[in-house]
C-alpha cells in the first residue's frame, strides 16, 4: 500500500547525522574564529587533508580502518539494546594478544600463517574482554556500560604493566614497547597504495556484521532481543547465550583493529595502542545510528577528521589535539540529534486515511494514525 | 495564574457545580476524533460516558481537563464560560481525573504521594502537621488506605481507592473517572462504586465516569451520555433505559454476543502439568505460592483473581519470562522449561496480556513480528539464513486473514492501534498448524465488543479443535463464559476450584476476595 512512504524514514536517518556534522563544522567554527583563526581557512585545511588528493585520502583510509572495527563493538550490541563504550580496552587487550602471539609464533611458521594466528588472537581477546561485560549484564545484572568503561582503564593498566614490565624490550627508552614483530610477519599494504590491508578487514567485518544482523536468523533474534526482551523470552530465545555471543563478536572486532594497529602500522605493542581509535568507534557507531555500512561512510569522515590533525598545527599554529574538540563538538551534536528523530512532520508517513466503513465487519476500526 | 480564570479559585466548594460542555470538537489533523459533542453534568449526579474503544470519550475527558485544546467548543461551570488550558485550570474549578492507570510514585508512601498531589510550591514540608491533617482527613473519607504503606505495597484495588483519595483530598468536586473499575474484582469495583455513589447521593460530589461495564452503569448511576465514532449518539436517564437499548445507542445495531458452541471431547489427555510451582515477583517477594493444577486437551480452564495475587507471575513462568524458584512444568509429559526448541516441539503458544509490551517488538516491522515464532525455519530460513521474501508472504496471508489493519507488512507495529496489534499477535500465535496448549492472559483487556467477540470465538475454536486452553483472565465473566473449569487464585494459592456446570458464584467472588 503506503512502501513509498519508506523513504521519509530513511532521508530522515540520513539528514540527521548529516545535518548534526554539520552543525558540529558550525560550531567547531566559533571555536577557531574564537582562538583566532580564521574558521574557513580551517575547513579548507580539513578538507584538503582529509580528502584533498589521492595522496592524502590515503591517510584518511588508514585511520578509518581501525575506526570501522572499533565502531562495531559499539554498533554490534547496540542492536540489542545495550551500550558498550569498552571499544578501547577491547582494541589494547587485542593489540597485546596479537602482539604475543606474534613473537611467540616468529619465524616458526610462514607470515600469511602467524598474520592468521595473531588475528585470532586479538579477536579472542577483546572477544573474552567484551564478552565478560555482557556476561556481567545478562547474568549479575551489570550495567554494561560502567564495567565496559571500567574495563577500558583495566586493560590500559594491562598494557602499561606489561610493556613496562614483563613484555619490555629493554631497547625501547623513551616508549617502553614490547619486542617488535619480525618485519616479515608485517601486514603490508595493499599494491599500489600505501593503506595496508587493515583496510580490507575493516570493510569486510563490517559487510559482515550488517549481513549477520539483517539476513540471518542469529541477527533476527539479536534484533528481537534487543527491541523487547519479554517478547524474545515469550519466543523461546535464548537471551544470555546471544547477549554474550554479540557481545564477544562486538569485543572481537575491537580485538582486531587493536591487532590491525600493531601489525600494520606500529610493529609492537605500546601506549599509541590507546590513541582515541575506541572512542573515536563509539562516535562512528552513534553517527551511524548503529548500521555497519553506515560505520563505513562515518568512519571515513572521521578519519578525515583524525588525518587532519597535523595540518592544523602547521598551517594554522593550532595544537594538533584541536582536531579532538572537533571530534568532541560533532558528538555531541550527533548525541543531540538522536533526540530529533521523529520530530520533523517532514520525515512522518503520511497518516493512512481509512474511508470510514459503514457496518464495522471488524474490530480495531480506529485509524491508523502512523507516527 | 491563568488570565483566563473567570471565578474566583474557590479552595472548597462546599456542593458540586454544574458543568456544560457545548458542541465540543477536536481534531487531530485530519482525524476528527470529537464532533460537536455536548453534555451536561448536573450537580450532584453520577454520569455515565458510554462508548466503544475509539468512540472519542478519552479524547472528550482530556479537554475538559484542559490536556487538549479542543478545535471548538465551550466549557461552561456554574452557567459561565471558562477556559481550561491545564489540568491544573481544571483543579481549581473544583474537576479532578482519576486515570486508567495508576499514577502514584510506587517507591513513596500513600501519605507523601497525597502531599505531592497537591500542587503547591512550597519548599519545605512540615510532616508533622501534615499527617495530621492526612489522618483527620482519612478519618472523614469514605474508604481508608493505610498512610504509611508505600504504593509499591498496595494491591490494585488500594491503589485505586488512593487515586480517588488524592482527588478528595484536593477538594475535587466533580471527579472524572476512567474506567476506574477495569482494575478491580466486581466486590472491589461494587464497595468503590458503592462509597462514591453514596457520596453522590449526599450532594458532595458529581461523578462523570467512563465505563465499558453496563451492569455497574445500571447499578450506580443517574443518567448517561453515549458517544459512537467520535459523535453524540444519544443520553437519559438510567432509570428510562434498558441495557439493550443503551448497547444500540453504543453500536448503532443490535448486537448479541456471539454464543460459545462447545463441543465435547471423548478422550482428554492430560496437556499441560503444574507441580507445585514457587515464583518471586521482581523484588524478590513470593508472589506464587505452591501452585499445581492440569489442563487438558479441548479444555480451557480459567484462573480467576484480583490482579496482583500471583496470577502475572504464574503465566510469566508458564510463557517462558521467569524463573520458578522451585517447582516444575510438564508438557505432553516431558520436563518444559520454556526454551524455543521445547515450544516448538510441544506446539506451545501465548497470548500476554498487554501484547505491545509482552510479545511484540515496537519498532520491527509488523512483518517481523508476525514472524517471531518461525523465522528460524523453513520456509522462512535456510539454514541460518533468513527468507525475507517468505517472510513478507505469509504476514501478507496473515494480515488478510486476520483483518489487521496495517498501511504495510513493513510498518513498525508500534506505529498500529492497540486492537491491531493484538491482532497480529493473535495471527501469529493462532495460526500454526496443531497448536496443542495455548497460554493466554487478559487476551481480551481495553479492547472493544468486537474485537472481544472475535478473540473469544478464537479461543474457543481453538478449544474445539482439541487445544488445551490455560486462560488468566480478571474478567470474570469472560471466564464464565468460555471456560470448562475454573480456578480461583488468591495470594499465590490456588483457592477454588469447580467445573463451571457447578461453579458457585459467591463462592468464587469470596475466594477471590480471600475468605
Amino acid at each position: 500500500m503506503s512502501r513509498s512512504q519508506a523513504w521519509r524514514r530513511s532521508l530522515e536517518s540520513f539528514v540527521l547525522p548529516f545535518g548534526a556534522i554539520l552543525a558540529g563544522l558550525v560550531l567547531f567554527g566559533v571555536f577557531c574564529a574564537l582562538v583566532g583563526t580564521n574558521p574557513f581557512g580551517v575547513y579548507a585545511s580539513i578538507w584538503k587533508s582529509a580528502f584533498g588528493s589521492a595522496s592524502t585520502f590515503q591517510n584518511t583510509l588508514i585511520r578509518a580502518a581501525p575506526l570501522m572495527l572499533s565502531a562495531l563493538c559499539t554498533a554490534l550490541p547496540a542492536r540489542l539494546g545495550l551500550v558498550i563504550i569498552g571499544n578501547e580496552g577491547a582494541l589494547v587487550v587485542g593489540g597485546v594478544a596479537a602482539v604475543s602471539a606474534g613473537l611467540a609464533m616468529g619465524l616458526a611458521f610462514p607470515p600469511f600463517v602467524v598474520q592468521i594466528g595473531m588475528a585470532i588472537a586479538g579477536m579472542v581477546a577483546g572477544g573474552i574482554w567484551i564478552g565478560a561485560a555482557g556476561w556481567l549484564r545478562h547474568y549479575r545484572a551489570v550495567n554494561e556500560t560502567i564495567s565496559s568503561l571500567l574495563l577500558n582503564y583495566v586493560a590500559i593498566a594491562l598494557l602499561n604493566h606489561l610493556v613496562g614490565g614483563p613484555m619490555r624490550d629493554p631497547s625501547s627508552l623513551n616508549k617502553p614497547s614490547t619486542y617488535p614483530l619480525a618485519e616479515i610477519n608485517m601486514l603490508t599494504s595493499i599494491p599500489g597504495t600505501r593503506v595496508h590491508w587493515g583496510l580490507v578487514y575493516g570493510l569486510v567485518a563490517c559487510v559482515i556484521a550488517y549481513f549477520l544482523m539483517q539476513r540471518t536468523t542469529f541477527g533476527f533474534a539479536a534484533r528481537t532481543a534487543g527491541g523487547n526482551i519479554r517478547a524474545a523470552k515469550i519466543a523461546g530465545l535464548p537471551v544470555g547465550k546471544l547477549t554474550v555471543v554479540i557481545c564477544f563478536l562486538a569485543g572481537s572486532c575491537a580485538g582486531l583493529a587493536g591487532m590491525v594497529e600493531v601489525a600494520a602500522v606500529q610493529g609492537a605493542a605500546n601506549e599509541s595502542l590507546n590513541v582515541g581509535y575506541g572512542y573515536g568507534g563509539i562516535l562512528v557507531a552513534f553517527a551511524a545510528r548503529h548500521n555497519p555500512l553506515a560505520a563505513v561512510f562515518m568512519s571515513l569522515l572521521v578519519g578525515g577528521i583524525l588525518a587532519s590533525g597535523g595540518i592544523l598545527q602547521r598551517a594554522h599554529g593550532l595544537p594538533d589535539s584541536t582536531v579532538l574538540i572537533f571530534q568532541g563538538l560533532v558528538f555531541l551534536v550527533v548525541l543531540f540529534s538522536d533526540s530529533l528523530y521523529g520530530r520533523f512532520d517532514f520525515f512522518k508517513e503520511k497518516p493512512v486515511v481509512v474511508a470510514p466503513p459503514s457496518p464495522p465487519p471488524s474490530p480495531g476500526q480506529e485509524p491508523v494514525v502512523l507516527g | 495564574m491563568t488570565p483566563a480564570t473567570a471565578i474566583q479559585p474557590t479552595i472548597q466548594l462546599e456542593r458540586p457545580p454544574d458543568l456544560q460542555v457545548n458542541g465540543m470538537s477536536k481534531h487531530f489533523g485530519s482525524l476528527v476524533a470529537l464532533d460537536t459533542v455536548s453534555l451536561h453534568l448536573k450537580p450532584g449526579t453520577f454520569h455515565a460516558l458510554l462508548g466503544e474503544n475509539g468512540a472519542g470519550k478519552s479524547t472528550l475527558v482530556k479537554c475538559i481537563m484542559g490536556f487538549y485544546a479542543p478545535t471548538t467548543g465551550d466549557i461552561l461551570i456554574d452557567g459561565n464560560p471558562v477556559k481550561i488550558d491545564n489540568p491544573r485550570a481544571a483543579q481549581k474549578f473544583g474537576i479532578g481525573m482519576v486515570y486508567q492507570h495508576f499514577t502514584s510514585v510506587p517507591a513513596m508512601t500513600v501519605a507523601e504521594n497525597l502531599v505531592l498531589s497537591r500542587y503547591d510550591n512550597k519548599n519545605l514540608i512540615n510532616w508533622k502537621q501534615e499527617l495530621e491533617d492526612l489522618r483527620a482527613f482519612m478519618a472523614t473519607s469514605p474508604f481508608q488506605v493505610p498512610l504509611d504503606a508505600t504504593i509499591a505495597q498496595l494491591a490494585a484495588g488500594q491503589k485505586q481507592k488512593l487515586e480517588i483519595l488524592k482527588q478528595l483530598y484536593l477538594h475535587s468536586r466533580i471527579l472524572i473517572l476512567d474506567e476506574p473499575t477495569s482494575v478491580l474484582t466486581p466486590t472491589e469495583a461494587d464497595e468503590v462504586l458503592g462509597l462514591l455513589r453514596q457520596q453522590v447521593t449526599d450532594g458532595k460530589l458529581s461523578v462523570l465516569m467512563i465505563s465499558h461495564k453496563f451492569r455497574e452503569v445500571m447499578a450506580f448511576t443517574d443518567e448517561i451520555t453515549v458517544l459512537r465514532k467520535g459523535k453524540f449518539a444519544g443520553s437519559g436517564l438510567v432509570k428510562d433505559l434498558t441495557v439493550p437499548a443503551m448497547a444500540e445507542m453504543m453500536m448503532g445495531e443490535k448486537k448479541e454476543p456471539t454464543p460459545v458452541n462447545k463441543t465435547a471431547h471423548l478422550n482428554p489427555v492430560p496437556v499441560l502439568d503444574v507441580k507445585d510451582i514457587y515464583a518471586n515477583k521482581d523484588n524478590g517477594v513470593e508472589a506464587v505460592s505452591g501452585i499445581s493444577f492440569m489442563v487438558n486437551s479441548g479444555e480451557i480452564v480459567g484462573i480467576a483473581g484480583i490482579s496482583g495475587n500471583g496470577q502475572r507471575e504464574l503465566v510469566e513462568v508458564l510463557a517462558g519470562q521467569r524463573e520458578p524458584t522451585t517447582g516444575e512444568v510438564w508438557v505432553n509429559g516431558e520436563h518444559y522449561a520454556a526454551t524455543r526448541e521445547e515450544m516448538y516441539r510441544h506446539k506451545v503458544f501465548a497470548l500476554p496480556e498487554e501484547p505491545l509490551r509482552n510479545a511484540c517488538v515496537p519498532h520491527m516491522s509488523v512483518a517481523e513480528n508476525m514472524a517471531l515464532r518461525t523465522f528460524d525455519r523453513p520456509p522462512q530460513a535456510k539454514g541460518f539464513m533468513l527468507l525475507l521474501n517468505a517472510i513478507r508472504s505469509t504476514a501478507v496471508g496473515l494480515i488478510q486473514q486476520f483483518s489487521v489493519k496495517t498501511p504495510s507488512p513493513e510498518t513498525p507495529v508500534g506505529n498500529l492501534s492497540g486492537g491491531n496489534v493484538q491482532r497480529a499477535v493473535l495471527a501469529r500465535e493462532l495460526s500454526a498448524d496443531h497448536i496443542k496448549l495455548l497460554i493466554a492472559a487478559n487476551p481480551c483487556f481495553g479492547l472493544d465488543f468486537n474485537a472481544v467477540d472475535f478473540i473469544h470465538t478464537e479461543i474457543v475454536e481453538a478449544r474445539n479443535r482439541g487445544v488445551a486452553v490455560l486462560l488468566v483472565s480478571e474478567d470474570l465473566d469472560e471466564l464464565l463464559k468460555l471456560s470448562d473449569r475454573i480456578f480461583v487464585i488468591s495470594e499465590g494459592k490456588l483457592v477454588y476450584e469447580s467445573a463451571i456446570a457447578t461453579a458457585d458464584f459467591g463462592a468464587i467472588g469470596r475466594s477471590m476476595a480471600g475468605h
